[in-house]
């Protein structure tokens, strides 16, 4: 056989080319998964859904509460950055007229107006963020939850430019030095260049506590559990009060109910 | 065939030179980025996308230039495009190259770039995104090596690169289809979500990408001993003139569409372009800019003798060029995100180190496309 230098290099190339593609082989091959076994005090459900009674949170809590707000940025140690650019954010005020976009009209009762919403991460039974995501760092879990993996997040942002609802937010740069509150040494803290938002607490949920800013609400506004099962808390407060939700025609079915 | 590009005049090493110096800056300016994080670019939670990819998004357009000129000569036989195939192939090289950069120093986490093979998930159009553009360059690399080596050595190519320049013609519908659908697939970003805007990709690409290759062409005519030809040039600027009546065309249904209906969220992102949204105008000018540029564009091609004359044809080419840049590389994906899914308007304003590393890219993308323009030249004057 002729060979020279070139056919060398070429050869060597292409041998390179395929051992360098070897561990993408097994990430398509590999089919098992490991095996965690449950907290046995872990909270479960068939889908978790949230219902925010905003009336109850207006007329019980006292002016300008933000116990839930603050018990989730605490937990979590979301970084306090006071840009409008870059703020992290994973539950926080708006007003009616920004939550619920195109069904403001100039009549609606002041209190409504004027008064806090509280939003975050709708966990979507159709999420545009986990379709769009391009290493399924963002991924809908069994129970209805979507969950992010900061180590898995490349921060292309596509998700953020997929969410209809704003939750999500960026981590522009080092958040470390912007967590304000005592850091919780038992839940990570994120590195710059990955997204973030609200995970319904599944680490709490998986050592058998509700989520931190439903626990947080004095009054009780927040009501959380499985809507599956039609003796929860959540059932029946679906079943006996109006509830909107944001954006329907989205069809992105969003588990976060609004009692207005 | 690389040696080729190590040896040249004076102006050759100056141009080299300026180009380098650029793509050190922007390469400095990148390490900041990858210090800091993309704090120092003007993105925020709002519009989390900005130049780096509208950059990309329009170069995508500019990649069109290789097809433009190769399913013309391989399908209907168009003999005159046979001599400048390769500067269209090449074209898309240094175009493609650009838009993978673009989305690498866009990335938060570029060190987990590879996640996305790792990981793969067929359900992300980023993913198809990523094989299309990666296959479009490979397919274009392999076919102008190949038929320039074939050229040099006075043979005809290897049987094998022909069902790859049959491929590379679908191929080229599929990076501006796929590049189309990342926007086009996403609820509440109602500007993207408009069923037209993967022929609205096409038809500017195929104006945007030829529009170039003419420039280029005349600049390789002036500055070697390689003429592409004048007929070639006729022919190109022909399928530019139809491209761009096009594509102002679909600019045009798009306004129909959101201001006949006056539904408010389909009208806010074309209001905020033109006229300006709640107080807020950062882009109006550089709107209007487009829409004078593609007049005065449409008025040079259109009339006949305008087009076959070099001058104008120069202007022409340039003004729709720069049109598209300024619709596709400024506009189509900033106002995506206005207003912002609280129904705000947040602007945005690139940072100057933002444009110093798309300026690096850029630089990146033309010293690419010298060294294979250099090659391409000087084996068609060694052959000629």
């Amino acid at each position: 056989m002729e060979s020279s230098r070139r056919n060398f290099m070429k050869i060597g190339g292409a041998c390179a080319l395929g051992l360098g593609a070897l561990p993408i082989v097994k990430a398509y091959a590999k089919n098992e998964k490991p095996q965690v076994a449950p907290d046995s005090k872990a909270l479960v459900a068939t889908k978790w859904a949230m219902v925010i009674d905003m009336k109850k949170c207006w007329e019980k809590g006292k002016p300008g509460c933000k116990d839930c707000l603050l018990a989730c940025h605490s937990v979590h140690n979301v970084p306090e950055i006071k840009t409008i650019k870059e703020e992290i954010k994973w539950i926080w005020n708006e007003q009616y007229e920004h939550v619920f976009p195109g069904q403001e009209n100039h009549f609606l009762p002041e209190e409504i107006r004027q008064k806090p919403f509280i939003v975050l991460c709708n966990h979507c039974t159709n999420p545009p963020c986990v379709r769009v995501c391009p290493t399924k760092a963002t991924f809908k879990r069994k129970d209805g939850i979507t969950m992010m993996d900061y180590h898995r997040c490349i921060g292309c942002r596509y998700c953020m430019a997929g969410c209809p609802y704003g939750a999500r937010s960026f981590n522009f740069r080092d958040p470390r030095p912007y967590i304000q509150t005592e850091l919780n040494m038992t839940y990570p803290t994120r590195e710059r260049g990955v997204v973030e938002k609200c995970s319904f607490c599944d680490e709490r949920l998986a050592v058998g506590l509700l989520p931190a800013c439903v626990e947080a609400c004095k009054c009780g506004a927040l009501c959380f559990g499985d809507i599956e099962d039609p003796n929860s808390e959540v059932r029946k407060l679906l079943a006996s009060r109006f509830t909107i939700r944001r954006k329907p025609e989205l069809g992105t079915q969003p588990s976060v109910y609004y009692i207005v | 065939m690389l040696e080729r590009a190590l040896t040249g005049d004076q102006k050759y090493y100056r141009w080299i030179t300026a180009l380098l110096i650029l793509m050190g800056l922007g390469f400095a300016a990148y390490l900041v980025q990858l210090n800091k994080g993309l704090t120092i670019t003007g993105m925020s939670r709002d519009v989390s996308w900005g130049f780096y990819i509208a950059q990309f998004t329009f170069l995508v357009g500019v990649a069109a230039s290789a097809v433009m000129v190769v399913l013309p000569y391989y399908l209907h036989d168009v003999k005159v495009f046979g001599r400048i195939t390769i500067l269209g192939e090449f074209l898309a090289v240094a175009s493609v190259t650009m838009c993978l950069l673009f989305i690498v120093v866009d990335l938060g986490k570029p060190m987990r770039l590879l996640n996305v093979l790792l990981y793969p998930t067929p359900n992300s159009i980023l993913f198809w995104d990523m094989i299309v553009l990666n296959g479009y360059l490979f397919l274009n690399i392999l076919i102008g090596w190949n038929v320039l080596e074939a050229e040099r050595k006075g043979v005809h190519y290897p049987s094998w690169v022909k069902p790859l320049i049959y491929l590379s013609i679908p191929w080229a519908v599929s990076i501006h289809t796929v590049t189309a659908f990342l926007y086009a697939g996403l609820p509440a970003r109602h500007y993207w979500l408009t069923a037209i805007m993967a022929a609205r990709f096409l038809a500017s690409a195929f104006a945007s990408g030829p529009a170039l290759l003419i420039l280029l062409a005349f600049l390789v005519k002036k500055y070697t001993r390689f003429d592409p030809g004048r007929e070639a040039i006729d022919k190109l600027s022909q399928i530019v003139t139809y491209a761009m009546i096009i594509s102002v065309f679909f600019v045009g249904l798009e306004f129909f569409t959101a201001f006949y209906s006056r539904i408010p969220s389909h009208m806010h992102a074309l209001q905020y372009l033109f006229v300006g949204l709640e107080g807020h105008r950062n882009l109006v000018p550089f709107m209007w800019l487009f829409a004078i540029l593609a007049i005065v564009a449409l008025v040079l091609l259109i009339n006949p003798s305008t087009r076959k004359n070099d001058r104008t044809l120069k202007i022409a080419c340039a003004a729709v060029f720069f049109s598209m840049w300024l619709e596709k590389g400024l506009g189509l994906v900033v106002a995506g995100f206005i207003p912002n899914p609280f129904d705000q308007v947040r602007e945005y304003t690139p940072s100057i180190l933002e444009l110093m590393i798309a300026l690096g890219v850029w630089a990146t993308g033309f010293f690419v496309l010298t060294i294979l323009y250099k090659i391409a030249a000087s084996v068609k004057e060694e052959v000629a």
